[in-house]
């Protein structure tokens, strides 16, 4: 079933919370909706639904357009973060709910308990059928609900932060296990996160939402490797910002010519966001930024440090190897090998370190004058 | 031994010294003694001061056993009435966002912040022969006031917001993320409503039609008002208790009171019952 919303947007109290959002999820195809708190991705799945009705837009599931559409008849699977299960009723109870409520082609008793077996095994719960749900623990009441979702064979599969109230090493388990179900029954899915590192796991395509819109949509490598928005580049994954200005194809810092090429971009003021990776130490003497250490913290195998640079002591961070010795207040040259740069109108651009040869004439040794103000 | 002899240290550690906790739980003790069961006792000692058979005597009279008869008659309809009103405006409340929800919200609760004797006054204006709908009703021979009609809409208004208001924060508390599942899983909101929401709020609601029973029975103020107090025909029992008590027959009139504490008290002891009886089941919806 092709997932598609048409130009949908809802307000809350006057604020938008989803402006104008289009977006076409294709048939068995699994997707996260990712974004900060308030940025609308809820609402936007809760809107799919049929949960909230959107002030303007259309969903549709295929071409079958869904504005007058009740919530009962889309046949939609939908979890919930707090499980929502019937805390009065059993295990079997609560998968059977979805089958026993039907009104047209309802399966006899003994083909519903046949059903629930089956879902039950599948959720790998067999033998706690006769359980109440608050005889589980969270991770078993968070499978019980993706089973009773699955029971009434939705066309689409829609789950609202399903691990967010589990503990870590309980979510990584689920999220390994819902990529199984989700390759095994092949429903379009989509689920909301918080979590970029959920998202960029384990979905085929990741939405990133901010204020009510939809920043990118794109594949887990695409949004890391090349994201198209300066938000898109901060959320995922760590950053680094510092202001620069972009002029004949160059950018310069504090009036100092960074050893980057700048593609396209237009004249005037931008930002440029690295990534930990994208700086390394100039340990040869060679030309670089020069910078003070103001913190080291240990990271697995390496080590982060953050280091103040420029007049305005913007803070990079990068990682070294973790036996090299570094300690705050020691001066370090860093040099930029990578990044995007970020112009005013947000459009983002590749930058690549020039060739070596062609590195700046500007002695940055000189600059150590910034350091000691 | 030393393990007992550390448990009572880290009691004394985290309480206060003997002597405070004497004096705060004879405090409560006293107050307990003084304000609710001496009361209690005073009623059934009077009741039975002269003898069971003096006790039977005043319970036989007519006029007592018609007042018991209209007592458990409006208790009958005004308990179901509000048990509807009530589920619903809890359900309309707490599951839905609409204009004037916070107004409906101080409605509800405005018969608990009027007095009963206003109410009651409140009807007699509405219902009265120098109101706009007295010369309607009289037209129509339709008797509401000094009968048993108006009783049963007096007690109606007062015991209303008991269930609404034990149902409000219970359901509030409860969100409506299951109903949510329910609908979203197909079930209609008959069935959600139901096999969903009912199941979920049950112990509050048996909570709520008990008290609305409790004061139902009990209601003195607004019904005294609007009853017209006809012995034998719109006296109910708090009324006839009243009656009985200034003919100076106090022996009838603590007879008859024990008959309505003892009402209370059946009712306080099935709550306590059922509670036991399904005390697993309350503990396990409370947890998660």
């Amino acid at each position: 079933m092709q997932v598609r919303t048409v130009n949908i947007s809802k307000r809350y109290a006057g604020l938008a919370a989803l402006d104008d959002v289009s977006l076409t999820v294709q048939p068995g195809e699994l997707v996260a909706l990712l974004g900060p708190s308030g940025s609308g991705k809820t609402t936007l799945l809760r809107t799919i639904a049929g949960l909230e009705p959107p002030d303007a837009g259309t969903v549709y599931f295929n071409d079958r357009d869904l504005s007058d559409s009740r919530i009962q008849d889309r046949g939609v699977g939908f979890v919930f973060q707090h499980y929502a299960l019937f805390k009065h009723m059993r295990v079997m109870d609560n998968i059977a709910f979805g089958l026993r409520a039907r009104r047209k082609n309802k399966p006899r008793e003994d083909e519903i308990k046949r059903r629930v077996l089956e879902l039950l095994d599948l959720v790998q719960l067999s033998g706690l059928e006769r359980r109440f749900p608050a005889q589980l623990s969270g991770g078993q009441r968070q499978r019980v609900a993706l089973a009773r979702a699955l029971a009434i064979e939705p066309s689409v599969l829609l789950l609202d932060e399903p691990f967010g109230a589990l503990d870590a090493r309980v979510r990584k388990d689920l999220r390994r296990w819902l990529r199984e179900i989700h390759d095994r029954t092949g429903h379009t899915t989509l689920f909301v996160t918080h979590d970029q590192e959920e998202a960029l796991e384990l979905a085929d395509r990741v939405v990133v939402m901010n204020k009510g819109k939809i920043e990118q949509s794109a594949t887990p490598d695409e949004i890391y490797d090349t994201p198209a928005t300066p938000f898109v580049f901060s959320f995922i994954g760590e950053s680094s910002v510092i202001p620069v200005q972009v002029g004949n194809g160059r950018a310069t810092l504090d009036e100092r010519l960074l050893d980057l090429e700048i593609g396209a971009l237009p004249d005037g003021p931008a930002q440029l966001y690295l990534r930990p990776e994208d700086v390394t130490m100039v340990t040869d003497g060679g030309p670089g930024i020069p910078g003070l250490v103001v913190s080291t913290r240990r990271i697995g195998g390496m080590r982060r440090v953050t280091i103040e640079c420029g007049l305005a002591r913007h803070r990079i961070e990068f990682d070294a190897l973790a036996e090299v010795p570094i300690n705050n207040s020691q001066r370090l040259t860093i040099r930029v090998i990578g990044g995007r740069v970020y112009g005013a109108g947000a459009e983002g651009y590749e930058t690549e370190r020039l060739a070596a040869s062609a590195t700046s004439d500007f002695k940055w040794a000189k600059a150590e004058g910034w350091l000691d103000r | 031994m030393s393990e007992t002899a550390q448990t009572r240290k880290v009691r004394r550690a985290i309480g206060e010294g003997p002597a405070t906790r004497i004096v705060l739980i004879m405090v409560a003790l006293v107050f307990l003694g003084l304000m609710l069961i001496a009361p209690l006792l005073v009623v059934f000692v009077e009741a039975f001061g002269r003898g069971i058979g003096v006790y039977l005597q005043a319970l036989a009279l007519p006029d007592t056993m018609a007042a018991l008869q209209l007592t458990l008659l409006v208790a009958v309809i005004a308990v179901p009435a509000n048990l509807i009103f009530g589920v619903a405006a809890a359900w309309l409340i707490t599951k839905f966002d609409f204009k004037g929800k916070s107004f409906l919200l101080t409605l509800i609760d405005l018969p608990f912040a009027v007095s009963p004797v206003v109410s009651g006054l409140i009807f007699v204006l509405l219902f009265g022969a120098n109101s706009a709908l007295g010369p309607w009703l009289e037209d129509n021979n339709i008797q509401i006031l000094y009968a048993v009609p108006g009783i049963v809409i007096a007690t109606i208004f007062i015991t209303f917001p008991f269930i609404a208001r034990e149902l409000i924060p219970l359901m509030e508390q409860q969100g409506s993320s299951e109903e949510e599942a329910a609908v979203s899983l197909g079930a209609s909101g008959w069935r959600t409503f139901f096999q969903v929401t009912l199941p979920n709020v049950k112990w509050g609601l048996l909570y709520g039609v008990l008290l609305c029973n409790a004061r139902a029975m009990g209601e003195f103020g607004a019904v005294s008002v609007v009853s017209g107090h006809i012995r034998g025909l719109t006296n109910t029992l708090p009324l006839h208790i009243e009656i009985l008590y200034n003919d100076n027959k106090a022996a009838a009139a603590f007879a008859v009171a024990s008959l309505l504490a003892m009402l209370a008290l059946v009712t306080l002891a099935v709550k306590t019952l059922l509670e036991a009886r399904f005390a697993g089941e309350i503990a396990a919806q409370r947890r998660h």
